[in-house]
């Protein structure tokens, strides 16, 4: 319990100042071991950062008061279109331990929630806006493995345990899947994957980058995995030198270009057309933002890396996967659409 | 006099010095290649008959490490002549080629281009253009402004809109979507060489090329505007027309690098104290031998970049952390040649 004496103190403060201190209601410990009060009602929950607002609206679409980033047309049109259409709320995170506290207080939050990665930059601006302005504010692991837990205690944090634990056995199920058929290739025979990024694909996530979660989740090996950290610059040469068997990427200029581009084709990869343009709409299926939205692309990924062991049709599952957690139907052909990246 | 007779050597130095640094460059890089492959490549492309080589290996020297040292002795060169045209124009060893804005300009076109997610060549145009357009305003204004001296109300002008072009692109910046545009943006206003074509060197050689040939030819008339304003008026020197074609040439060149290396810092600031260092202050030596050293500078710092580890390391990063020692024992000797 790291922050059990920050959390005392603030304690003293709210009774100091007469406010209702937290310990009155029921409090749940969060994904970062801090100590948060149960709203006694919620209507109206505030993402803190893009993988919140999508999580959010995943698992309650009526709850949500709006997006930190205002959705494209295209993105809207798999979503609700009365939900896809609510306000711009702003980033409360993401540039550093700055919140604008008055924007806060305006959208009248219940609750405000926070996924993504657990640090201490992250924790401490929760702490300081949960004191200053009285509102909980949880954070939840952003991590694919941790999914079900995020959904799970949000559940309890909004008081609906029955209607998210279904969500939450969903991705349990699923992933129960997906690690059983990826169990059975030994740990560093997966395919060799580069991950490529930006125009000209020379942009790649280190081993243990949030960007390259899920393809080092589904076994395979990230040729830039020697070095860990996040987003890096890598040159030709050494794309060259690391001659992976598979190139993953998210960008459709890339993916165009790779294959006339002649530094490129000198990939056997490339020359066996294993360049692999990730689905994107409503949200990027591998990498960002990084919430819930990559659980799709698990199947994908795993089509792509294990052909054999993923044998069945995508759209079937890919369509099911759209209506419980974008609640909307799509027809075969909008599928269709999307898995070859047709605007 | 001993400096006299040295400052004769300076270019040939340079020069050799210059070739070196090619040839190790072409046998340094993550690919391996060994120096009988390079031979034998060579030799392969001299007498017309197949090396027998793997087409990769072909394709790393002719089509990577190739072109990207070419690009590196381009920009090198290109922004130490345009950094030691500005240092004798303005009379002031701090001046470096962005002084009129020009790399604030193109960082603005090439962040604005990243925001709106035009592709490769369209960023690069919009660089190039945002540093030109950077430039003139500057000029504009400084002109309108002109009081009793022409050089420090464009060197002013120069520092407050470089400054409102920087705030714009943080603007953009803190605008930008967080997973994709923030890091491609961030990436580029490090500078980089590891994303050059052979496409883009072409787009790079041309102005460069026609901006460094406009300077060097420049290079007599220039060392009359050492003089101070009166004095050269008096002698019949045509200063505003030498001004204005120094400033065109040198932003020209300038811009064509940021747009294809992004912001690379130092080499137009410290390559020409050095080149003073070893030849003297007289331009039509000066000039040259910047121009050589910068190509070799930068050809240094870049084959560092790309080989010294797993991923790229910045090119801003590089030049200003080898710069900085380097500058300030060059300082030490070399402020004399400066008085």
């Amino acid at each position: 319990m790291r922050l059990s004496r920050r959390q005392t103190l603030s304690g003293g403060i709210a009774t100091l100042f007469g406010r209702p201190a937290l310990a009155e209601v029921g409090k749940i410990i969060d994904h970062a071991g801090r100590s948060v009060p149960i709203p006694p009602t919620v209507a109206r929950v505030l993402p803190a950062g893009p993988p919140a607002s999508i999580l959010l609206y995943t698992a309650t679409p009526d709850l949500l008061i709006g997006w930190s980033r205002a959705l494209r047309r295209e993105e809207r049109a798999f979503l609700l279109p009365d939900v896809a259409a609510r306000p711009e709320v702003g980033r409360l995170t993401g540039r550093g331990n700055t919140a604008n506290l008055e924007l806060v207080l305006k959208f009248k939050p219940d609750l405000i929630v926070d996924v993504g990665s657990i640090t201490d930059t992250y924790i401490s601006l929760a702490d300081r806006v949960q004191e200053q302005t009285g509102l909980a504010y949880a954070l939840l692991d952003g991590r694919i493995d941790r999914s079900a837990d995020a959904y799970r205690l949000y559940g309890r944090l909004i008081r609906q345990e029955a209607r998210l634990s279904a969500l939450a056995d969903q991705v349990d199920a699923m992933l129960r899947v997906i690690k059983t058929r990826v169990g059975v290739i030994p740990e560093g025979d997966g395919p060799r994957v580069y991950y490529a990024r930006g125009q000209r694909g020379l942009e790649t996530g280190l081993g243990g980058s949030i960007n390259v979660e899920s393809i080092e989740f589904m076994g395979a090996v990230n040729v830039a995995g020697g070095q860990r950290g996040g987003l890096a610059n890598i040159s030709m040469e050494q794309i060259l030198a690391w001659d992976p068997e598979v190139i993953v990427t998210i960008d459709p200029d890339f993916a165009r270009n790779a294959l006339t581009d002649p530094a490129w084709r000198s990939l056997p990869a490339v020359r066996a057309g294993r360049v692999h343009l990730s689905p994107r709409l409503p949200f990027g299926w591998i990498d960002f933002p990084p919430s819930v939205n990559r659980l799709v692309g698990l199947w994908w990924l795993g089509k792509v890396l294990y052909p054999s062991i993923f044998p069945e049709d995508l759209r079937p599952i890919a369509r099911n996967f759209y209506q419980q957690f974008y609640h909307v139907v799509i027809t075969d052909d909008r599928m269709k659409q999307v898995m070859e990246n047709q605007a | 006099m001993r400096r006299g007779e040295a400052a004769g050597f300076g270019l040939p130095i340079a020069a050799s010095l210059l070739v070196i640094c090619i040839i190790v460059a072409f046998a340094i890089g993550r690919f391996p290649i060994s120096l009988p492959e390079l031979f034998q490549f060579l030799l392969s492309k001299l007498t017309g008959v197949p090396s027998g080589l793997s087409p990769t290996i072909e394709t790393v020297i002719l089509q990577i490490r190739g072109p990207r040292i070419l690009a590196a002795v381009l920009t090198g060169s290109a922004l130490a002549v345009a950094g030691t045209a500005f240092q004798g124009l303005f009379r002031n060893p701090l001046v470096s080629p962005d002084i009129l804005g020009a790399s604030s300009g193109a960082a603005l076109g090439a962040v604005l281009g990243i925001f709106f997610s035009l592709d490769v060549i369209a960023i690069q145009a919009m660089a190039f253009a945002g540093g030109v357009a950077a430039v003139a305003a500057v000029y504009f204004i400084g002109s309108i402004l002109r009081g009793s001296d022409t050089i420090l109300s464009l060197v002013l002008t120069g520092v407050v809109v470089g400054s409102l072009l920087g705030a714009c692109v943080g603007l953009v910046k803190y605008l930008a979507d967080p997973y994709n545009q923030l890091p491609a943006i961030t990436f580029w206003l490090l500078g980089s060489l590891s994303a050059v074509t052979p496409h883009d060197l072409v787009a790079l050689a041309i102005p460069v090329l026609i901006g460094s040939l406009v300077l060097i030819a420049m290079r007599w008339r220039m060392n009359e505007m050492s003089l101070s304003e009166e004095e050269a008026r008096s002698l019949g020197v045509p200063t505003h027309l030498i001004r204005a074609t120094v400033i065109t040439a040198a932003t020209l060149v300038t811009s064509a690098t940021v747009s294809v290396a992004g912001i690379i810092g130092w080499v137009g600031l410290v390559v020409p104290h050095l080149a003073r260092f070893l030849v003297g202050p007289a331009f039509p030596r000066l000039l040259p031998t910047a121009m050589v050293l910068g190509g070799c500078y930068l050809l240094i710092i870049d084959t560092l970049a790309r080989s010294m580890a797993l991923v790229e390391i910045p090119l801003g990063i590089l030049t200003a952390v080898v710069g900085t020692p380097f500058f300030i024992a060059v300082l030490r000797e070399a402020h004399r040649s400066w008085s």
